[in-house]
């Protein structure tokens, strides 16, 4: 459009000086714009990136491994104080989880030996994760003494692993293997099937590979960790799975597992991930949906754990909230804005408002601690109060928005209801407030999500509290997702991490929907006059 | 001076009037905080006709006719004194509810202000709000009847559920004058009810005021005084807040008495 210039001084329009002069307002119109766009550019990336960042960390919370068994419910061991005691039944967690051991110690036997290994085996799978099984069990009693399938959550460490995180690693190939013989207990040698001793594998571990990173060594079905590669022999020892014959020529290809991080800086052990891929390749291990995020409550164990509690929480202070603060606030405005003598109390309420609007919201949260928690002796960490303290907070934000939406509603439909006779009471709520309401509802729901969002009020009167149990109702124990997103954070498992940017992505999802929700009820209920 | 001829020349419609007297106004003073409007008017203003209120910008006319309701009443820095007896009775009385008072007294407005609702809601809202409708076939009637008086049936009888505010300004302004006119009142009161009228729209809205005169007594403020000349039958002519002169259209328009007067209608000044 701007590259339409003027002709020059032929112009019969205009002098040189004022085709200059044009020229220059051209060239700052053109700046104007570009400006313009940069900083759409620089918003719009802001936001890309946020989304890209808390989505690509969020993806591997999304899924997870789980364990299959099989297990047997034997009455003994599961319900020893009988079957009609359901209470120990669902608390036995000793005796479900000994299945669980006992199931993992038959598949691996090497590890039965040793308290060490066993206890390394053992933390494949989490005590707590039985409690599933347990209640159903109490619940069931005639499941005792069937063998039912069970599938138990992975240590988080480990699934972390299987889904490509705790290590960088390779995959390389060794060779044709020759003969496997004892050297001591558990130290085995394995020669090369010709007489080169592997020496293509020997010089990439030389170049590629730091030397306390660790290289397992597969061959058949059992996994061994390379010690020295010396002559024509590596030197391995036996970490899981079955031995192949010793001594014989075994004429097998071997591959070899490098993970670069070293052992002792990583929270599962060469052991564990072998026996790991095992129990993949024989399909005991799955990769399924996560919706335990969504179903079940906090856990210590991030492999246990849900936002349920959290959502359910929110859900219900947002509630509360939305009970308390749209009412009151429209009141309010409705009274200031039509109601109330224009003299200096109301200002100073009017100014008064607008101030509440900016205080920080931590001091809402004090509050709340002194008024409803000391005061009025509530209960701690419960919606109830959760969202009483939100409500004061998102009040002025609703006054403000439902005064600028009563505002908007032009004073000749106001002179029109009180001109044929309508109370002041009747024009508001039989004209005003109708024609208002789009804008209010808009200004609530923008509110609420504003409220949703909260943390740091909630810390204060206790919603950071750890809450294993779903609330079933506003005065229960509970937490909210922005406070659990605080909490989580600062887990100090890795697998945290993925779980934390996944409620960030569940509260996100909350906020764009009441948006939504927002931009709809604008839309649909707009009037023009 | 006398000799200076008046601008307007009155059409023959505009007859004398000696109807009985439907408001008295007595030394009305008008404030808004500090600053006095109004200066001491008083006004007969007769039954079954129109009475015109003329004069400049901010002279008054408009804020003395929002005292015939009281509609000063909603700003809270006015203050009105004086009595205003309509039928014998003054309605500053404080017992006297301006809600009651302005279903006796309708008003029309500067700019056509039809609720956003449907044609037939805008003019049952008064009938509703009052009462007057017994039941579903009264409230139509009453509707039928309203728009018919304000001229408007023949075009929205297919279309009543069709928004007011869908309608052209002229029609606009006629549903507002029915709206007003289903309350039944007694008094109608129009805020130059054609001002943001075009000429043929205007046209219309002054035969329909001619023909409400009949049943109602009419006080119109009006700009153009072409306007107060053709409909109006008595005139009061206001400037800086005072009655300078009222009396028959007629009369004021050929032979007015006072200078300020004269200087006005012949275009001096205002």
């Amino acid at each position: 459009m701007t590259d339409a210039q003027p002709p020059k001084s032929t112009s019969p329009f205009g002098s040189e000086a004022a085709i200059a002069r044009l020229k220059d307002r051209h060239a700052a119109e053109r700046r104007f714009k570009l400006y313009g766009q940069l900083a759409i550019g620089i918003a719009l990336s802001a936001l890309f990136v946020l989304a890209y960042s808390i989505i690509s960390n969020a993806a591997p919370a999304f899924t997870k491994h789980e364990i299959v068994f099989h297990l047997t419910l034997d009455a003994e061991t599961v319900a020893p104080n009988g079957v009609e005691d359901t209470q120990a039944t669902a608390s036995n967690i000793s005796g479900f989880y000994s299945l669980i051991q006992d199931d993992l110690r038959e598949t691996f036997p090497e590890a039965a030996t040793e308290r060490q290994l066993r206890r390394e085996l053992y933390a494949l799978v989490t005590r707590l994760a039985v409690l599933d099984i347990a209640r159903e069990t109490a619940e069931t009693p005639a499941l005792i003494g069937t063998t039912k399938r069970f599938t138990a959550p992975l240590s988080d460490d480990l699934d972390l692993y299987l889904k490509g995180g705790i290590t960088a690693r390779r995959t390389l190939t060794v060779g044709q293997a020759g003969r496997l013989s004892v050297l001591e207990s558990g130290l085995y040698s394995l020669s090369d099937s010709g007489p080169d001793g592997f020496p293509e594998f020997k010089a990439k571990i030389e170049t590629d590979t730091a030397a306390d990173s660790s290289v397992l060594i597969r061959l058949q079905d059992a996994w061994f960790r390379l010690e020295a590669h010396s002559g024509a022999m590596l030197t391995l020892t036996h970490l899981a799975g079955a031995l192949p014959q010793l001594g014989e020529q075994q004429s097998a290809e071997i591959s070899a597992l490098v993970l670069f991080v070293a052992q002792a800086n990583r929270a599962v052990s060469d052991r564990q991930i072998a026996w790991a891929i095992l129990l993949q390749e024989k399909g005991r291990i799955r990769r399924k949906q996560n919706f335990d995020l969504l179903t079940k409550a906090d856990s210590t164990y991030p492999e246990l754990a849900g936002a349920a509690a959290a959502i359910v929480g929110s859900i219900f202070t947002m509630l509360i909230t939305a009970f308390f603060a749209i009412p009151v606030g429209i009141l309010a405005a409705v009274y200031l804005e039509e109601f109330a003598p224009k003299n200096r109390l109301t200002n100073m309420i009017e100014v008064n408002i607008n101030n509440l609007a900016a205080v920080p919201s931590i001091i809402f949260g004090l509050l709340g601690a002194a008024v409803f928690l000391n005061f009025f002796g509530m209960p701690r960490s419960v919606p109830l109060v959760g969202g009483l303290v939100l409500g004061l907070l998102v009040l002025p934000t609703v006054i403000i928005a439902s005064r600028a939406a009563l505002k908007s509603v032009p004073p000749s439909i106001r002179t029109a209801a009180l001109g044929l006779g309508a109370s002041k009471t009747q024009a508001v709520f039989h004209h005003t407030l109708p024609l208002a309401a789009p804008g209010i509802m808009t200004g609530a729901i923008i509110a609420m999500a504003r409220a949703l969002g909260e943390t740091a009020p909630l810390l204060l009167i206790g919603m950071v509290a750890f809450v294993n149990e779903v609330p079933t109702g506003p005065d229960q124990e509970s937490t909210a997702l922005p406070v659990l997103i605080y909490k989580w954070f600062s887990g100090a498992e890795r697998a945290w991490e993925p779980m934390t940017s996944a409620v960030i992505v569940i509260l996100l999802v909350f906020l764009i929907l009441m948006n939504l929700v927002a931009v709809l009820v604008r839309r649909r209920f707009e009037r023009r006059w | 001076m006398a000799s200076a001829t008046p601008l307007i020349t009155p059409v023959v419609r505009a007859e004398r009037t000696d109807n009985p007297i439907k408001i008295d106004c007595r030394n009305i003073n008008v404030f808004y905080a500090d600053n006095q409007a109004i200066h001491d008017i008083s006004l007969l203003i007769p039954d079954r006709a129109v009475t015109a209120f003329i004069g400049p910008s901010g002279c008054g006319k408009s804020t003395f006719l929002r005292c015939l309701n009281r509609m000063n009443d909603t700003i809270d820095i006015a203050r009105v004194d004086g009595k205003i007896m309509m039928d014998g009775a003054d309605i500053n009385d404080p017992a006297i509810d301006p809600v009651l008072l302005r279903s006796r007294v309708g008003m029309v407005f500067q700019k056509p202000n039809p609720f956003p609702k449907s044609i037939y809601d805008n003019v049952a809202y008064g009938a509703r709000i009052h009462g007057l409708a017994s039941g579903k076939s009264d409230l139509d009637r009453i509707i039928e009847k309203s728009l018919h008086r304000a001229g408007l049936w023949e075009e929205v009888k297919d279309r009543l559920a069709a928004p007011g505010t869908s309608l052209s300004g002229g029609q606009q302004q006629r549903l507002c004058i029915a709206r007003a006119i289903a309350v039944n009142p007694e008094v109608i009161l129009m805020d130059e009810p054609c001002s943001a009228l075009d000429p043929i729209a205007t046209a219309r809205i002054e035969e329909l005021i001619d023909e409400l005169r009949e049943r109602y007594c009419i006080v119109m403020v009006t700009h153009s005084m072409q306007q107060a000349a053709r409909v109006s039958q008595r005139t009061a002519f206001f400037h800086l807040g005072k009655l300078i002169e009222v009396g028959d259209t007629e009369t004021i328009f050929t032979n007015p008495t006072n200078q300020r007067t004269q200087d006005y209608i012949t275009g001096r000044f205002g």
